[in-house]
């Protein structure tokens, strides 16, 4: 392989640097307080690396096209219902650490049904399925980096950890972004939940503002008249260190 | 600047949103994202297989594992081939397998090149954010020497992150086991 082939890659010149990741907020990695971590944690601690093959490129889906349901999850498993539990819409923005929208970026999210009990062949929870819910949707950001789910807000369940844990409702979201660097999967949260701070998965992100940016917060200017309440859930993707590239200007 | 959204784990029903056939599903994404390739991809086919084992040396059987590559040629998004993937460790054995081209170097823009390897990020319980490791080949320990990545690291960790070549009549096999603790674990990068 040549450098001349090589170096035919317009991707690469466009791309610039992310900010490093800030580990401070991040969640840490091994917690005595969450038991799944203790054998799961590396004990090394993340290797800074330069630019890798996440910086310059990532997956893309605008061919995908989501099915009409797909970001509905009140309908999109229905069997002769509607799922059973408190109708909610959860939505709001993609953009990165400039503030700049992140469009055609692909959501995935997961949750448990209103009883707490995941569609999943390795969930025995006592709570029973719901036959018209199956907990999963997915959509892509709009040109503005919006992104919109129809669903129920899931039920609070009791997981192994030693002693009584129960997890606050929460909403599994996985992101895409621009580049793999981006990559994002977390929980979102509800405003008031009184399990949140007994959490301990929320609770191994330990800068309290940072677990404050995943409690989604009650919105009622979108809440649907006799339909659904609404939450606002933004989301915030790793910027890139300003610079020029033909004839484009990268971050801030 | 705006602070980054945290992450938080996965959970162990990853696989409803993100491999919804794995957890009993049929809506949503179909079975076959871990293979990336159909029979007239351009380029060298290959299969990766492994596991992803504990501080206990036992195997996480509740996975997903996100694949991220070049393609034969070192490039990105220029073909139909996607360069994405995803598998789902064994709910029983937690073996994990993708089928795959094998990539061709990428250049860096300091003008370094990178040797031909693979992204894997893993998604799973008790894992609090991706884990992110990068796996070469054993096939051309030159091109790894010069690997700008790889050459930085001591060897005793370098060894880390070069899969095995396993015998299979039908196409080019590599074994690449992940070891989350203890003596032989894997070096994983902040990317
Ligand atoms: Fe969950």
């Amino acid at each position: 392989m040549t450098l001349e082939l090589l170096e035919g890659h317009p991707v690469h010149r466009l791309a610039s640097r992310y900010y490093d990741r800030d580990l401070r907020i991040q969640p840490v990695r091994h917690d005595p307080l969450y038991a799944s971590t203790l054998l799961r944690s590396p004990t090394h601690p993340p290797l800074a690396v330069g630019e890798t093959i996440a910086d310059l490129s990532g997956p893309v889906f605008g061919h995908l096209k989501p099915g009409p349901l797909d970001n509905d999850l009140i309908g999109n498993f229905a069997s002769g219902g509607l799922a059973l539990g408190e109708r909610i819409i959860i939505h709001g923005t993609v953009q990165d650490q400039n503030g700049r929208p992140v469009p055609e970026t692909l959501i995935e999210i997961w949750q448990a049904n209103a009883g707490g009990r995941y569609r999943h062949v390795r969930d025995g929870y006592l709570a029973p399925l719901d036959p018209n819910f199956s907990g999963c949707g997915r959509c892509l950001t709009d040109r503005d980096g919006r992104y919109t789910f129809k669903t129920i807000r899931p039920g609070p369940y009791p997981f192994k950890n030693g002693g009584c844990a129960w997890r606050p409702s929460h909403i599994h979201f996985s992101v895409f972004g621009a580049t793999f660097t981006q990559r994002l999967v977390t929980q979102a949260y509800f405003e008031g939940d009184p399990l949140i701070p007994l959490c301990p998965i929320a609770n191994t992100i330990k800068d309290p503002r940072a677990l404050r940016t995943l409690v989604a917060t009650l919105d009622m200017s979108a809440a649907i008249e006799f339909d659904a309440l609404a939450y606002r859930f933004d989301i915030v993707l790793r910027g890139r260190h300003a610079t020029f590239f033909e004839n484009r200007t990268e971050g801030v | 600047m705006l602070p980054e959204t945290p992450a938080q784990t996965a959970g162990p029903y990853v696989h409803i949103g993100t491999f919804p056939y794995a957890a009993g599903l049929t809506i949503g994404w179909n079975a076959r994202l871990h293979e990336l390739v159909r029979d007239k991809e351009p380029g060298e086919h290959i299969e990766i297989n492994g596991m992803i084992y504990d501080g206990g040396n036992a195997p996480v059987t509740d996975a997903m594992i996100e694949l991220w590559q070049a393609d034969t040629n070192g490039g990105f998004h220029r073909s139909s081939f996607p360069g994405w993937g995803r598998a789902v460790s064994d709910f029983t054995t937690g073996e994990w397998t993708f089928r795959t081209v094998r990539p061709g170097p990428v250049l860096r823009r300091d003008g370094s090149v990178m040797a031909p390897h693979i992204m894997l990020a893993i998604f799973a319980r008790g894992v609090n954010g991706h884990l992110s490791t990068l796996m070469y080949f054993p096939d051309d320990p030159d091109a790894n020497s010069r690997d700008p990545i790889l050459s930085a690291l001591e060897p005793a960790r370098r060894v880390t992150l070069v899969a095995k070549r396993q015998p299979n009549a039908e196409i080019h096999s590599y074994r690449f086991d992940i070891f989350l603790q203890g003596d032989s674990e894997t070096v994983f990068f902040n990317i």
